[in-house]
């Protein structure tokens, strides 16, 4: 068994196990072992950036061998350096909020825990699949824990979230499934995702297709205006559900961009690029102005998410290595940020139950500690040189001005939008004088608290200063890609 | 001619009547309220059945008896030993709920089953028109006794009426096609059928005169619009029991008979029967997933559900042909028999929940009935769950591959309406994962109403796990199933 198959299947076989043992009234035996299953999927995953070769645009760790053989499925495994950071991403996110569940939820504790760690290895699976039937079960996959994650321990309106998710993905899904079964039948009987790489297409099949992925991609990014989903969701999901959508599901469609819009339909791509940095602009500009005028802090972060997704598609579309490198680091950076951001809201949730920025004020004075990793991240999400949230955002604009002057001017304002949403609610919710008497009685966080946000500020900080070894894997295969997709595949 | 070869032919048939009667004698023995001995009887008999079939089909044979009358190829065989196997599911998970409902006073059930299984092996390996005729009749009849067998319960009797006037009327539509085939051809046997259409001599409009009345016919034993109006009745009102030994097993014939008549029977006239299939199935989409939202009770919601998975089974019926040209002929066949044979297996599952949750005087078939089954059995919530992913089509479940074949099929025939026809079925899915999606959600997000423990005998708890795993386990190796679909079907076609 591969390296990358451990990495799906450890979580998933755990999960199962969890499942099919654990009972209600064992909770503290079943989080011990989510959070072993947990950790063991994470260490399985480190062997990967031990034995990956730098330099180099090929798959590594690839696994191959027939899945089913009247469609000519295989299951075919592989990271390059598009894929390879996400592996360790999912792997890291999903000790976390395993970490972050532990008193939260009380009810139905083994069935939660099962669900996110199955959920973890689809998602792996989903990075690694280099199959595109195999890459589409992985993907449609993930729905099926996430809808139980959001309905079971959601919020009061749980119910409408948890059917607008499902359904509203479940679209864009289906009309992809129609442009892999066309790819397949006009690549005569293969689902290999290479083959389709090097598959000539004509203008009206390449834009056929194109607007087939981006129904499903786009809606999973989210890019506005398919993006109205992501705040009911956020809002209704428990705070684990929102890390881990944040963190991992949203790059789920960004990923797929690379792999499959883009070199597929290079010339649709090259046709389309103008509508696609449009909509990535409206989301940075407008949705970040959206985001400043919310109320709940959910809902907040859930539009900065949107505004910040929208750098990634936007560094993808200008077709530059700066720019797409900058996504993919935006991506990541993204995937600790946003999962912070959502851990502590949690963090205060758990404490008083509200979201709404006016039931907090002045919590530095109760919980000093914890406002200081607030503080930190807030930082990283407006995109303070030093940490995560810098790189990616500076790269991408950087691209973007040398692309167009205009297009970069306007992606930059998205600084100045994400400083101001972020840090005035930092300043609503943690600055100030103690405004009521439940932030007067507020603890600040415990030991398990404590570790699960200094993981993520380690990441977080250790991204803003060393961004060197992100880029170094990447770099080759956003150039490979890039070749590939500067190509006409015209017939 | 009766030769060995056709004693042979139709072994596993010879050994189910025989002891089918032997069973309706012996179950004049006194024996518990459950009658344990006749189930045991029946189990045995049957589990033989389909072991005989099933080694039969691994063989490879394709045998012909009685002067050509029946035909016992590897489909017929898979089919016979798939259909074995859910009639054996169906009184596994009937025989409590019947018991408690006082439908058990007599072994009828037990005996009727038996009888409705041989009329599917009839259908199944008819390859005479009267033979198929003679299958489908005994099916139907020995249905409507069935439907009827809680005599005291208005719509139970209800529904068997409706049934019977429908079911005649469609069987009398059948025999009238074959007729006209008949006058047209001069032959009942399908084989010298297909030779005789081959030679183009016939008169065109005679031909698809039949034609169009065995299509009507088919339409109503698949049970798609607009030949679909019993089916939610009939669905409801029949014992749950019965609903699935009705809405089990006998697709899988019905799947059989439509590859008999039209396929090897009528394969040039394709272009007539492959449009009259087209609209068939656009409509049975449209009508089975609305229809299905609005219901309230979860058997009519499946009967709903049924009429538009139906119409995915037709689609890859219809991309067999393509301008003439045969190539994917056997793929989409193929894809559309996976498709039967997953739908029976989720569809059993689904109802032996459905039966398990009732208890004596109380049925459980309001979708409410169904709240926060999760806390009160997550096995059977479980189960339930996969059942429901699987007909919406999300993968890694069963339900998945099969939508996936069918519409490889449909997309291979390149043309420009199919590509159209597979985005409007994809869409019509998406209708449909609302209403699945909504009993898991009631299951899974609900308070529960009662507390009460289910409970369940070890054999259908054991049944019912299997039956469950293997809608996920196929979805996560359907590799095998897929092969043997597609053997068979080539075979079928290669004869």
């Amino acid at each position: 068994m591969g390296l990358l198959s451990l990495a799906i299947w450890t979580p998933i076989v755990f999960g199962v196990v969890l499942l099919a043992l654990g009972r209600d009234d064992q909770a503290g035996a079943v989080r011990w072992v989510a959070l072993i299953g947990a950790l063991a999927g994470f260490l399985v995953t480190l062997p990967l950036y031990a034995g990956f070769q730098l330099g180099t645009a090929e798959m590594q760790f690839v696994e191959n061998s027939m899945w089913i053989e009247r469609f000519n499925v295989n299951y075919h495994l592989g990271v390059d350096g598009i894929s390879f950071w996400f592996v360790l991403l999912t792997a890291f996110i999903n000790v976390v909020v395993v970490i972050a569940g532990w008193e939260s939820i009380t009810h139905k504790v083994s069935q939660y825990m099962a669900s996110f760690l199955i959920l973890s290895g689809l998602m792996i699976g989903v990075f690694c699949a280099l199959d595109g039937l195999l890459f589409y079960v992985f993907f449609e996959a993930t729905l099926i824990p996430m809808y139980l994650i959001i309905g079971i321990w959601g919020g009061p309106n749980k119910i409408y979230a948890a059917f607008k998710f499902f359904l509203y993905t479940l679209l864009g899904s289906l009309l992809t499934l129609v442009a892999l079964i066309y790819l397949y039948i006009t690549s005569n009987g293969s689902f290999d995702i290479a083959t389709w790489h090097a598959l000539p297409l004509g203008q009206t099949a390449q834009t056929a297709i194109f607007f087939a992925f981006f129904a499903a991609f786009a809606v999973k990014v989210p890019m506005w205006p398919v993006h109205t989903w992501l705040p009911d969701v956020h809002v209704e999901a428990p705070t684990g559900g929102s890390a881990v959508l944040a963190a991992i599901m949203l790059k789920l469609g960004a990923y797929g961009f690379l792999r499959f819009s883009l070199p597929i339909a290079p010339d649709a791509a090259h046709e389309w690029a103008g509508l696609m940095i449009t909509l990535s602009l409206v989301a940075v500009v407008y949705v970040g102005l959206v985001a400043m005028v919310q109320q709940d802090m959910k809902k907040l972060v859930a539009y900065s998410s949107v505004a910040h997704m929208g750098f990634v598609t936007l560094g993808f579309f200008i077709f530059n290595d700066l720019g797409m490198a900058g996504g993919i680091v935006q991506m990541i950076a993204h995937g600790f940020v946003s999962g912070a951001m959502f851990l502590c809201i949690g963090v205060l949730y758990d404490r008083v139950h509200s979201r709404e920025i006016a039931s907090y004020g002045g919590v530095v004075n109760t919980m000093p500690r914890f406002a200081a990793f607030a503080l930190l991240f807030a930082m990283a999400n407006c995109g303070l040189p030093g940490t995560a949230g810098f790189v990616g955002e500076w790269m991408v604009i950087l691209a973007a001005v040398k692309f167009n002057f205009w297009i970069g001017m306007a992606s930059a304002s998205a600084l100045i939008f994400g400083a101001a949403y972020t840090l005035w609610m930092f300043k609503r919710v943690y600055l100030g004088p103690v405004t009521n008497h439940h932030v007067q009685e507020l603890q600040d966080i415990n030991a398990r608290e404590f570790v699960m946000l200094a993981l993520l500020a380690v990441a977080v900080l250790y991204m803003g200063i060393n961004p060197k070894p992100f880029t170094d894997v990447m770099d080759a295969s956003v150039a490979g890609l890039l070749q590939h997709v500067a190509q006409s595949k015209l017939p | 001619m009766i030769d060995e070869i056709s004693w042979f032919a139709i072994f596993p048939e010879a050994v189910l009547l025989a002891m089918a009667c032997a069973i309706a004698l012996l179950d004049l023995r006194p024996q518990g309220p459950l009658r344990g001995y006749t189930y045991t009887l029946t189990l045995i008999t049957l589990g033989l059945v389909a072991l005989i079939e099933g080694f039969f089909a691994s063989t490879g044979l394709t045998l012909y008896g009685f002067g050509n009358m029946v035909i016992a190829d590897t489909m017929a065989a898979w089919l016979k030993c798939f259909a074995t196997v859910a009639v054996m599911v169906t009184l596994v998970y009937g025989r409590p709920y019947a018991g408690a409902r006082d439908m058990l006073r007599g072994g009828e059930l037990f005996t009727l089953s038996m009888f409705a299984l041989l009329g599917m092996f009839i259908m199944i390996s008819g390859n005479n028109f009267l033979i198929i005729y003679m299958g489908l009749e005994l099916l139907t009849l020995s249905s409507y006794a069935l439907v009827a067998l809680r005599r005291d319960n208005v719509q139970a009797v209800e529904a068997a009426m409706k049934y019977f006037v429908l079911g005649a009327m469609a069987s009398g539509f059948l025999l009238y096609g074959m007729s006209m085939l008949y006058g047209a051809t001069g032959s009942l046997d399908i084989n010298e059928v297909f030779s005789a259409i081959s030679t183009g001599h016939v008169r065109h409009q005679v031909l698809v005169f039949g034609l169009v009345f065995i299509v009507a016919g088919l339409a109503f034993k698949l049970g798609v619009v607009p030949f679909h109006m019993w089916i939610p009745d009939v669905y409801q009102g029949a014992p749950t029991a019965v609903t699935l030994m009705i809405g089990g097993a006998p697709k899988l014939a019905a799947f059989a008979v439509t590859m008999r008549l039209l396929v090897e029977g009528m394969l040039p006239l394709a272009i007539d029967w492959q449009q009259m299939l087209m609209l068939l199935s656009v409509a049975s989409l449209f009508i089975g997933n609305f229809a299905a939202i609005a219901q309230t009770n979860v058997k009519r919601m499946l009967a709903f559900s049924t009429i538009a998975q139906m119409g995915f089974v037709l689609i890859g019926i219809f991309s067999g042909v393509i301008n003439g040209n045969t190539i994917s002929t056997a793929n989409a066949y193929s894809s559309a028999m996976f498709y039967v044979v997953t739908y029976v297996l989720t569809t059993l599952a689904a109802f032996g929940v459905i039966m398990l949750l009732a208890r004596e005087g109380f049925e459980s078939e309001e979708i409410a009935d169904f709240a926060g089954l999760n806390q009160r059995s997550p096995l059977y919530a479980g189960v339930m769950a996969a059942c429901m992913f699987s007909m919406a089509g999300i993968p890694p479940l069963v339900g998945f591959y099969a939508k996936l074949s069918v519409l490889q099929a449909l997309i291979a025939s390149g043309q420009a309406m199919h590509i159209g026809l597979a985005i409007y079925a994809v869409l019509m899915s998406l209708v449909g994962a609302f209403y699945y999606l909504r009993l898991v959600k009631v299951m899974y997000f609900d308070s529960p109403i009662t507390a009460s423990e289910v409970v369940a005998g070890a054999d259908v708890r054991i049944v019912l796990a299997i039956n469950g795993a293997l809608v996920l386990l196929l979805g996560i190796f359907p590799a095998g199933l897929m092969a043997l679909s597609a053997q068979s079907v080539l075979q079928m076609l290669g004869t």
